[in-house]
């Protein structure tokens, strides 16, 4: 992956030199504008009230205090219910952990499935798993909230989970597909002449060549499900919530003085998950992205 | 983003040949070959059910009289009827076409400057791709908590300036009726710009240098070569991004729950949060509905065609 312009050769003199400084500057200007956001959030967060009302918006906090963020991880008031963010984090993780390897691995034998084992209408069946994410949520809210009623799921984390690998399937599926398409054929026809069967050779020769698009796929999934909110908002009911739940109730509550610095350390701690997830992995988040970006 | 055209050539290769020769199937391959289907049926299934069965069922009670519970006594297109002659849809729709013009506008304009900036050989410039991105990364319930401090006039950028000196400065625009929209559009922007950003990125890294080279020996300046030869080599990334931009903000609703809660009023509602708010909290049920088959109309006709032109367009090459 080259760069376009390194075909030409090293620009030289005053005029180019002038025109990179304000290349940089423009490129400077935009990390500012994106960075504005976490900025704002982080040195609120750490800030008292009262250098939140004597400060500005982008001063940086005199004294770092974490008061904020204790009292947001476990007293600030979500509804009635005072015990924090920490039990709505604890939620999401109910919900995100199972959820992201059951459709991985659901993803992972389909697409093996798919592309290795193939049959009449393959390409057909596909099609419509991966078309169903194209379409807004919104279609299939209501009979959803009745299901999880009938099933006995509603305002469970059960129920969540169950949302979230159904409406994952796509993109998993997805992803391990036009994964493994690029592996040989051949690899797998060698095995089953060797006596291997269907599941052997997931698991023996598919598995241990999924690593990289098993980082992908988990990372997506973690991000999306974690992120959440409109299944969250629609399905949980009161104490099941997950994280984004809770932060939106949070910053909603009109009740007495509003703590902006719990605000802002509230969420951070919803956000810092996949933030932490994203700068260690970043390229492979990316990677998800161009893949899946399809889903809102 | 969809199924590479070119996979699906791939894919119809030497296993399908084999198995579809019924000489060779033994007794052993029939029974893999069927536990290949046996695989792919539980989700298969759970799709058929909670993407298409949801969405006849959704279509059905669009047509009853479903306000608080869902009924089932078909009353003809009524909702329908009532949900075109709702100011407040009308507020949604219009924000819509406001919301979704600026957004994919502005935001295709910073990711292509962004990309061919960037594409000049920076110094940092992992650095800075990952901060143009990290947005996506981050629930907009989160991300939306600073933005509503920011664009929040007495705390935000406006009293930032003022005591900077200015004191007629305004900025309240997420307060006023009127544009409290467009605070829609900065955030969303913000958001998504940085993603356009990286797929033209991707798309210019994979122009023929040589033809570059040749007409930068013609004479030709780089603005030239970018505007002539470049981006129009890339036109494809400009329909791809154009599709996922409008898909997004078709479905925007985390954005504007966090930002605006749909207001001032319902000033700032986007078909997605009226949806919401008929369903579940005005126990209008069908009304609801019926707005979510629009949105599903509104989605199948940007999606379909250009399924339709990948498809094709892969199966000439």
């Amino acid at each position: 992956m080259s760069s376009l312009t390194s075909a030409l050769p090293p620009a030289e003199g005053m005029g180019p030199r002038v025109a990179r400084w304000g290349l940089y500057l423009i490129l400077l200007l935009f990390a500012a504008y994106y960075l504005l956001p976490l900025v704002v959030m982080v040195s609120t967060s750490f800030k008292s009230l009262d250098e939140i009302r004597t400060g500005s918006l982008l001063s940086l906090p005199r004294d770092i205090s974490t008061d904020a963020w204790t009292y947001a991880w476990t007293r600030a008031c979500i509804g009635a219910d005072c015990r924090g963010m920490a039990p709505y984090f604890m939620n999401s993780l109910v919900i995100v952990v199972p959820a992201v390897i059951i459709s991985t691995l659901f993803g992972a034998l389909n697409g093996y499935a798919l592309t290795k084992w193939r049959f009449r209408g393959a390409n057909v069946i596909f099609a419509m798993i991966l078309f169903g994410s194209f379409l807004p949520s919104q279609v299939m809210l209501l009979p959803m909230a009745q299901t999880l009623g009938f099933l006995g799921l509603a305002g469970s984390a059960a129920g969540l989970i169950l949302v979230h690998v159904v409406y994952g399937l796509a993109f998993t599926t997805l992803f391990f597909r036009n994964y493994y398409v690029s592996i040989p054929d051949d690899l797998v026809k060698a095995a089953t002449i060797d006596g291997a069967g269907f599941f052997q050779i997931f698991t023996k020769i598919m598995v241990p060549l999924s690593l990289p698009i098993m980082v992908v796929t988990i990372i997506w999934q973690f991000t999306q499900i974690w992120n959440d909110f409109l299944f969250g908002a629609s399905f949980a009911a009161g104490g099941a919530q997950p994280v984004t739940v809770a932060l939106n109730n949070l910053v909603n509550t009109t009740t007495g003085v509003k703590q902006y610095n719990v605000d802002m350390a509230a969420a951070m701690i919803a956000g810092l998950p996949t933030l932490v997830v994203y700068a260690l992995a970043g390229k492979y988040f990316i990677r998800g992205l161009t893949a899946g970006s399809v889903k809102g | 983003m969809t199924v590479p055209s070119s996979s699906y050539k791939a894919t119809a290769a030497p296993i399908a040949a084999d198995t579809d020769a019924p000489a060779r199937a033994s007794l052993g391959e029939l029974a893999q070959r069927h536990l290949s289907k046996l695989v792919v049926a539980p989700s298969f299934a759970a799709i058929l059910v909670f993407v298409y069965g949801f969405i006849l069922w959704t279509v059905y009670i669009s047509f009853t009289n479903s306000r608080m519970l869902p009924s089932y006594d078909l009353v003809g297109a009524e909702a329908y009827e009532k949900l075109w002659r709702i100011d407040r849809w009308y507020v949604a729709i219009e924000n819509l076409l406001i919301f979704g013009g600026l957004f994919i506008g502005v935001s295709l304009a910073i990711g292509i400057v962004l990309a061919v900036l960037l594409d000049q050989r920076i110094r940092g410039e992992g650095v800075l791709r990952t901060i143009y991105l990290y947005p996506m990364a981050l629930s907009f319930i989160v991300t939306g908590t600073a933005w509503k401090w920011i664009l929040n006039p007495t705390i935000g950028i406006q009293e930032f300036v003022r005591d900077l000196g200015f004191p007629n400065f305004t900025f309240d625009w997420i307060v006023q009726q009127d544009t409290a929209v467009y605070t829609l559009v900065i955030a969303a922007v913000w958001q998504s710009s940085g993603f356009v950003m990286a797929l033209f990125l991707a798309a210019l890294r994979g122009v023929d240098q040589e033809i570059i080279k040749a007409a930068y020996l013609d004479g030709a300046s780089l603005p030239r070569i970018y505007w002539g030869i470049v981006l129009p080599s890339v036109r494809p990334v400009f329909m791809s991004a154009f599709v996922i931009l409008a898909h997004l903000a078709v479905k925007s609703y985390d954005l504007v729950v966090a930002l605006t809660g749909g207001g001032p009023g319902y000033a700032s509602d986007l078909p997605a949060t009226f949806m919401y708010e008929m369903t579940f909290r005005r126990n209008q049920i069908s009304i609801g509905s019926a707005s979510a088959m629009m949105m599903l109309a509104t989605v199948v006709a940007i999606i379909v065609p250009y399924l339709y032109s990948e498809l094709k367009g892969g199966k000439r090459v």
